[in-house]
């Protein structure tokens, strides 16, 4: 189980053929993921790591019957190969490329959500359901099979709090990174309506951190649903200054709108459990999951 | 990033958006020489990227040439907020009868942009939203059908104008949207959009932040930003160059991680221990040897820095080079300051090795570090 991607998840890759695509292409395949087909536009009838190459995201997934796709391509041309695969039909697009444009990414959620397809990213680490599917960078080995549902922003950080859950025997339902970015497919709302749904999900840990009011809309969806799972968090950024870009695209305090205390204290009084440090975090779920 | 008030006034007078009419100087016989070109009274307004600028005394008045001649003279050898002011725009004082405020920015939920205007203005828009919070009319951007006079005079008659002032109010908006699409912006403002004693409507101050993202189809800007006056610090501007994210910060603890996420959390654990950040300094995924050097590099030419901290979560980035770009950095500019190093992930044992070896000790874990770099911060080590 877990939400999104599992065992049958047929995955095509865009820009297989580039650094990144190459080299990760081979760890999905190494995790199990089915990764049927690849995607470069002129590189068509040549093979990498033995999956099957075409210039056309219709050919690939009229050949193998892909359902998603993950897309590695440079953010100059990314949004135009996330209209191709929508276009193509696929319901299930993982973005990882940095930096693409915020009106590029306004253009291919419209698309997206006309023809109900489910973006995660842009400038994600991707999605991983321990033992069925790797759609992503993440290393792997950090991750296990368990009840706990991961959202979050970041990519390094969430690798650091699945460690740290790993350690302590807490395993993974589904872990995902929303992106970095201001302009993302999936939002808080919407992957903990998807956990709820998810028998083998027992707890969600949200990763959050400064800009925007997602996490704040997660929580009055929280407090409004009465949301039946139990719910820790963290959130970083305490010390960011007001009107810095952190890194992230997304990750800026603009007057007092996105600071991390704001985003702290709406999650607290919705009853969510709050971190104060990274590590803070399996602290707080070993009550609510039992081995 | 952000565009200073003169360039935000030329591209909405360009694209047919009235601007007070003005002119720039960078001295003040330069001051002078537009101010005669001109009709009085004029306003005098710094040229800087710091929001407050009307509070910390960043506009002055003048009734005559002579006096903005003396009162740039003023401003261009001040500094606001630290920033020194390099020059002025001085423009023809109008008769404003009422402030408003009209602007884009993008809105995370609905994944669109949004319009926003207020009947009130002249104030940040987070003040009107907490003192007048019923008076903000927002609208969320279909992407698809974009965003036309009708939608313009909609939010127009809720501000609660008719007639003539109503297509003229469309006009505007509708055009500041097209510079929003045009120029990929992320935020842009006319606030105070101001309704003259005659009844037009003026863009009284602009000010316009572009994507940094879609700076690759704004190439004079790229330029601008690298190259010429910007907001950014030497480090930072070293730290673009080079493609990784840094942020000038207060304190005396440099900072270095992958992943921005990380790297916050990593301030903020330092901050928890009771330390002060000097930076956010983020090298990004997979950075090999030489883009650790050259963000130490940047991290050590701040001279507030008394120790470093180190924290490295190897994913696709390889320990290994982490710790090879570490000694690479130490021999190029000498080991001044001292340093505390989290290496964990891929490749974590042969990178410990590379270090250990020469003489560097390696943490494991993340608060561990945290707490023994705040005690080098305040003790100077041991």
């Amino acid at each position: 189980m877990g939400i999104i991607i599992d065992k049958n998840t047929r995955a095509i890759v865009q820009g297989i053929t580039g650094a990144q695509g190459s080299f990760h292409t081979k760890l999905m395949l190494e995790y199990g993921t089915k990764i049927v087909a690849g995607v470069t536009p002129g590189k068509g009838k040549t093979q990498i790591h033995d999956v099957p190459v075409y210039d056309t995201v219709e050919e690939a997934k009229e050949k193998h019957s892909a359902n998603a796709s993950i897309i590695f391509v440079p953010a100059p041309f990314a949004a135009d190969s996330a209209l191709e695969a929508l276009e193509g039909g696929i319901k299930t697009i993982v973005i990882i490329t940095e930096h693409i444009p915020i009106k590029d990414a306004i253009n291919v959620m419209a698309c997206a959500k006309q023809v109900n397809a489910t973006i995660i990213g842009p400038n994600t680490p991707g999605i991983i359901t321990p033992r069925e599917s790797k759609l992503g960078i993440m290393p792997a080995h950090i991750f296990k099979l368990g009840n706990i549902g991961m959202i979050s922003r970041s990519g390094t950080l969430t690798y650091e709090i699945a460690a740290g859950l790993t350690r302590k025997n807490l395993g993974q339902s589904t872990c995902l990174g929303l992106g970095g970015d201001p302009i993302t497919g999936l939002n808080f709302v919407d992957t903990l309506k998807m956990f709820k749904q998810d028998p083998q999900t027992k707890a969600v840990v949200l990763i959050g951190e400064i800009g925007g009011n997602l996490e704040e809309l997660a929580a009055e969806y929280i407090a409004n649903e009465k949301y039946p799972k139990p719910v820790a968090a963290f959130i970083a950024g305490r010390s960011a200054p007001p009107g810095k870009r952190m890194g992230h695209a997304g990750a800026i305090v603009m007057g007092k709108a996105g600071t991390a205390e704001s985003k702290i204290e709406k999650f607290k009084s919705a009853g969510v459990e709050v971190a104060e440090k990274p590590n803070d975090v399996p602290e707080l779920l070993m009550k609510f999951v039992s081995n | 990033m952000k565009l200073f008030e003169y360039e935000a006034k030329n591209i909405l007078e360009n694209h047919g958006i009235p601007t007070s009419r003005g002119m720039l100087a960078t001295s003040p016989s330069q001051a002078k020489e537009v101010a005669s070109k001109l009709k009085p009274p004029f306003v005098v307004k710094a040229q800087v990227l710091v929001a407050g600028r009307g509070k910390a005394g960043g506009i002055l008045f003048a009734d005559s040439i002579e006096q903005a001649e003396k009162e740039a003279e003023k401003l261009l050898t001040m500094q606001i907020k630290g920033i020194p002011v390099k020059s002025v725009w001085i423009e023809e004082k109008i008769q404003i009868k009422k402030e408003l405020y009209f602007g884009i920015t993008t809105d995370r939920f609905n994944q669109s942009y949004v319009a926003i205007a207020s009947a009130v203005g002249g104030m940040e828009i987070e003040e009107i939203a907490t003192e007048a919070p019923e008076k903000i009319i927002r609208f969320p951007i279909n992407p698809q059908h974009g965003f036309h006079s009708f939608h313009a005079r909609q939010m127009a008659i809720k501000m609660g104008y008719s007639g003539n002032q109503l297509s003229d109010l469309g006009r505007i908006f509708e055009r500041l949207y097209c510079v929003c699409m045009d120029y990929d912006a992320e935020l842009i403002e006319m606030n105070p959009l101001a309704e003259t004693v005659e009844g037009k409507f003026v863009a009284a101050d602009a000010r316009i932040i572009l994507d940094d993202n879609a700076l690759f189809r704004h190439q004079e800007y790229k330029k601008r930003l690298l190259e010429g006056e910007s907001e950014l610090t030497p480090q930072e501007v070293e730290a673009t160059k080079n493609d990784l994210a840094y942020v000038k910060l207060d304190g005396d603890i440099g900072v270095i991680g992958n992943g921005a996420g990380l790297v916050m959390a990593t301030l903020d654990t330092i901050q928890y221990y009771g330390g002060k950040p000097a930076n956010f300094l983020d090298v990004g995924g997979g950075a090999p040897a030489e883009k650790i050097a050259i963000a130490l590099k940047i991290v050590f030419s701040d001279p507030k820095v008394k120790a470093i901290f180190i924290n490295i979560l190897g994913g696709i980035t390889r320990c290994d080079e982490v710790a090879r770009g570490i000694l690479e950095a130490r021999a190029k500019i000498g080991a001044t300051k001292p340093m505390v190093i989290r290496l964990v992930g891929t490749n974590e044992d042969e990178g410990k090795r590379i270090l250990t070896e020469a003489g560097v000790h390696v943490l494991e874990s993340m608060e561990e570090a945290a707490q023994r770099v705040v005690e080098i911060s305040r003790h100077g080590g041991k």
